[in-house]
């Protein structure tokens, strides 16, 4: 998206924002008090805690923030939430952030809470069940096969108890269960998505 | 009058028979008080016991009575005998209440009752039922001199209360500067948006009010008086000069922004768009309604900045600041206003807010919100420079969030500039100094006054108010200051302030015709009467007054202006031929309670320490120590004194030649942010008592002998430890050697 040359510290970005980011609206009543970025147990951790993503976004730092990786860090604890004065509702500012970066492809590569998020919903939608044993195979598998194996070996007892238990079933292997209208549920995505394009801009 | 008859009324009630003798303290009173009546009651303060009184009173023509009760604080209700003379020593919180119950303490503690009504006794029959001054004059009109928001709205309540008010404005129409908003910020539920300024509806209702009488083009050329009595010589534009009579003044001649020019580096003076706040409000009404225009080229104004605290809330002047030291305390709030105004006109104009703190105390921080909800954009950054860039402006600045330097372009940059008074004269520069300024101030109110022609300044040049207790009121009765003249503040305080400026003024004006004090001892009707024949001539009492209220005749001595005089008796502290006093209150009558203690001999280990205490804090907070029960040192006697800056140093030597073993002066803070009543009475009093030292070497005593205390009312807990303190300090220097002497 060329047109998205931004002036720093024009509102552009932040009109970007607010149009397409879910809650993107309430970016602008940051009243920069700091109370998020001390509250958040992980924020720290983070280039950039919440406090600094809404000033980056007033800033028009269009770039940094869409390929920062701090909001796709959001333990989605609340913290911050019950805490602010001005009452943002910061963890679904966070996620919506996030979800606009990957639905502009702007995402850090090889993320791991997207790519498991990625992961996730391609497994959820293909029948409208999650398939447990696909998705954790795919997981394992996620960072190359050697690291696969690993993977699956080092969680060998806990699958071994998940069958047991009956919350993991081999034989999803062959395809699994779904819900029972499936076309109709692949309509119903469609529209939704045709929705949710429309409202954040990537309506063709 | 009358000839004197005593009575001394010795309360058991409150405990106070259990813990002391009355019976003896009734002997005292006869015996040594000399007291031609004495009786003791069971609750003096009830029906029977002031009916008691008023019988002395009517059959037996009691004029001058003791009542050895509660505090002089307390029950003043029931203890109050229009035209009687009256003493009270104060046994409740001054003894059985801050003496432990021991019974080891009994005899210490029955010794101090004693003595308090043996200073009673002293002091009441020094004293004289005050009639009230004599010159008293009764001119109820008020004078406003500005016609701004503040001026206009103490005439307008002054007015309304039936008070005939003259105001007069400098400028060809009323308004002031708030006449040049276009809206203001808002004063009312929501707090969501700029409101109308109400200002045309103001300056209509004053033009029209049959109370006011204005003048406009017209200064103050010359004012002479005291409350009551003030005649005020108006110049007017056309050379003609009109003399008014009031009764008292309010200034209300408000501020003028600070020059924007002093901030180049912000871009002042580099391009036509950097503004300052009443620039934009220019601007805007010049676009009116249609979009603003930048001053450049008149292209479409598309994105303003508005810079916050630009050249305020510098370092102080002293350490190397250029510009004001203060935060004006508006221009947050102002700018959220200005911002709305392109914000309500049309979204898509970006403006941005840079402040480092956002100071929106009160409702304004819903107006903040709104803002932030119509889009302003508020940027936490500091300001390096503005540069003119074509028809932009650059501004480069540290974004202290982000911590890093930027730069942001707009077509408009407003800068938040403050406010500095318009308060005249600053009556503290030495002549040959003005003499030497190439701009000469002028002032606003040509006071013939021997302190000078204007009000005496605050910190920062703003006009004289006694901030902490008592605002409005400047050390010029009868002259009264309000609005931002005497502080920083937006419109809602200036309203305020305008009205509290006109209630003190109607407080002199009625005081003045009754001859009492206008404030803070409002009411009171003793005033300093001086008898000339032993006058020197000194000049003490004319230049420590802190009120301006004492003249010189031609034969140079001093005149007394009743009506400006406060009744702190700073000038009775100041004689050093002691010929000042007061009717009730005076070198005697102090100084015979101090004389009239019963002095333990050298070896009886019982020190007396005599405290002087300022009425207004040190005392009540020695009462209060007592409600809480918090004991302090029975050898202390504590008299009541008007002011700090009304004791004279006699005092001092007459009780150490009288074998007091030392003495504490509990007064006010001092200084910048002093708290004195009276403002300069305590400062007074330290600069006198720096030369006591060289006294009590001469007398061969210890310097520790007198101690000075700043005593806030507060200091409940620390006044008792501070006693106790100092009383063991005399003990370890041991008992006065001049006991016995006297
Ligand atoms: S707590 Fe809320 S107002 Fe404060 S910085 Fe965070 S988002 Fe902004
Ligand atoms: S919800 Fe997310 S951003 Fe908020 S405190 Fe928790 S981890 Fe931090
Ligand atoms: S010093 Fe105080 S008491 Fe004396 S004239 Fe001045 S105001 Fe009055
Ligand atoms: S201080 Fe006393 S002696 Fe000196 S001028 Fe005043 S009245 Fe006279």
């Amino acid at each position: 998206m060329s047109e998205h040359a931004v002036a720093p510290y024009r509102n552009d970005f932040l009109r970007e924002v607010e149009k397409n980011v879910e809650e993107g609206h309430w970016v602008k009543m940051c009243m920069q008090c700091g109370v998020c970025a001390g509250s958040c147990p992980l924020g720290n951790a983070w280039a950039h805690p919440p406090q600094e993503i809404f000033m980056m976004i007033r800033a028009g730092k269009r770039e940094e923030v869409l390929t920062s990786d701090s909001m796709w860090m959001c333990t989605s604890c609340y913290n911050c939430i019950v805490r602010c004065p001005r009452q943002l509702p910061i963890t679904h500012i966070m996620h919506g952030l996030a979800n606009y970066a990957h639905r502009l492809g702007l995402a850090p590569k090889g993320q791991p809470t997207q790519a498991t998020a990625t992961l996730f919903w391609n497994n959820l939608i293909k029948k409208g069940r999650v398939n447990e044993l696909t998705f954790s195979l795919a997981l394992y598998f996620k960072d190359g096969f050697v690291q696969g194996i690993k993977n699956a070996l080092g969680m060998q007892s806990i699958g071994l108890g998940l069958m047991k238990a009956k919350r993991l079933n081999p034989m999803e292997i062959l395809g699994g269960h779904g819900v029972k209208d499936q076309s109709g549920l692949q309509a119903m995505i469609a529209k939704a998505r045709e929705i949710e394009d429309r409202k954040k801009g990537f309506s063709k | 009058m009358a000839e004197m008859k005593t009575a001394a009324y010795i309360c058991s009630g409150c405990g106070i028979g259990e813990r002391v003798s009355t019976a003896q303290m009734a002997k005292v009173a006869q015996k040594e008080g000399k007291m031609a009546l004495v009786r003791e009651h069971a609750c003096l303060c009830d029906e029977s016991g002031v009916q008691a009184i008023r019988d002395d009173i009517e059959k037996e023509a009691v004029t001058h009575i003791v009542i050895a009760a509660c505090s002089r604080r307390a029950k003043t209700e029931a203890f109050n005998f229009p035209g009687i003379a009256m003493s009270r020593a104060n046994i409740r919180e001054g003894v059985i209440w801050s003496q432990p119950d021991d019974a080891d303490r009994a005899e210490t503690t029955q010794e101090m009752a004693d003595d308090y009504v043996r200073m009673g006794c002293a002091e009441v029959k020094k004293m004289k039922v005050p009639e009230g001054n004599p010159n008293r004059a009764s001119n109820k009109r008020i004078l406003v001199v500005g016609g701004g928001v503040s001026g206009m709205t103490a005439a307008l309540e002054m007015a309304d209360a039936g008070y005939d008010t003259v105001l007069v404005e400098k400028s060809a129409a009323l308004g002031g500067w708030s006449a040049q908003l276009v809206k203001r910020v808002p004063s009312k539920q929501p707090y969501a948006d700029p409101a109308d300024t109400g200002i045309a509806e103001l300056a209509a209702k004053v033009s029209g009010h049959k109370h006011i009488k204005v003048y406009l083009n017209a200064v103050i050329a010359q004012t002479n008086g005291a409350p009551g009595r003030f005649s005020v010589d108006i110049a007017q534009e056309s050379g003609a000069t009109v003399t008014e009579e009031v009764g008292a003044l309010i200034q209300a001649t408000g501020f003028t922004p600070y020059d924007m020019m002093q901030l180049p580096e912000l871009g002042a003076g580099k391009s036509p768009n950097v503004v300052d706040q009443l620039g934009l409000e220019k601007l805007v009404k010049a676009a009116n309604g249609s979009p603003v225009k930048r001053p450049s080229d008149d292209g479409e104004v598309k994105s303003v900045v508005f810079i916050q605290c630009a050249g305020q809330r510098d370092e102080a002047m002293e350490s190397g600041g250029r510009h004001l030291p203060y935060c004006s305390g508006h221009c947050c709030a102002t700018s959220i206003k200005q911002a709305m105004y392109f914000k309500d006109a049309n979204p898509d104009i970006d403006t941005m807010v840079m402040y480092t703190d956002l100071r929106v105390p009160g409702t304004g921080e819903d107006f903040y919100r709104s803002g932030q909800q119509k889009g302003v954009i508020f940027t936490k950054g500091k300001t390096a420079s503005v540069e003119a860039s074509g028809n932009a402006c650059k501004v480069n600045f540290k974004d202290l969030i982000l911590n890093e330097d930027a730069t942001i372009e707009a077509d408009l940059v407003v800068l938040a500039t403050g406010m500095v008074a318009n308060s005249g004269m600053n009556i503290d520069i030495p002549e040959e100094e003005v003499a030497k300024m190439e701009v000469k101030p002028v002032s606003i109110l040509n006071l013939n006054y021997r302190q000078g022609k204007d009000m005496p300044q605050l910190k920062n040049g703003f006009a004289d108010s006694h901030f902490i207790c008592f605002p409005y009121e400047t050390r010029r009765t009868g002259i009264y200051a309000a609005g931002p003249v005497r502080r920083p503040m937006d419109m809602t305080q200036a309203i305020e302030d305008a009205t509290g400026a006109a209630m003190k003024a109607i407080q002199a004006v009625e005081n003045a015709s009754l001859g009492r004090a206008a404030h803070p001892r409002a009411g009171d009707l003793s005033y300093p009467i001086v008898r000339l024949e032993g006058c020197t001539q000194c000049k003490r009492c004319t230049v420590e007054c802190p009120f301006g209220a004492i003249d010189e005749d031609e034969k140079r001595f001093p005149v007394f202006n009743e009506s400006r005089c406060r009744r702190c008796g700073t000038c009775m502290g100041a004689c050093p031929v002691r010929v000042i006093s007061f009717e009730n209150y005076s070198v005697d009558t102090v100084g015979m309670q101090i004389k009239s203690v019963d002095m333990p001999d050298e070896f009886s280990e019982k020190p007396r320490i005599l405290i002087l205490a300022c009425e207004n804090d040190a005392y009540p907070a020695l009462d209060m120590a007592g409600m809480q029960r918090r004991s302090y040192s029975a050898f202390v006697r504590i008299v009541p004194v008007r002011c700090l800056g009304s004791v004279n140093t006699i005092w001092i030597t007459d009780a150490l030649n009288g074998g007091w073993d030392g003495v504490m002066m509990m007064g006010c803070k001092k200084g910048d942010d002093y708290q004195c009543h009276f403002v300069k009475g305590s400062e007074m009093a330290s600069y006198r008592m720096s030369k006591v030292d060289d006294t009590l070497k001469q007398m061969g005593l210890e310097t520790e002998r007198v101690a000075s205390y700043e005593v806030a009312i507060t200091d409940i807990e620390r006044v008792p430890q501070l006693i106790d303190e100092y009383a063991a300090k005399i003990k370890e220097i041991g008992m006065s050697p001049m006991k016995g002497f006297a």
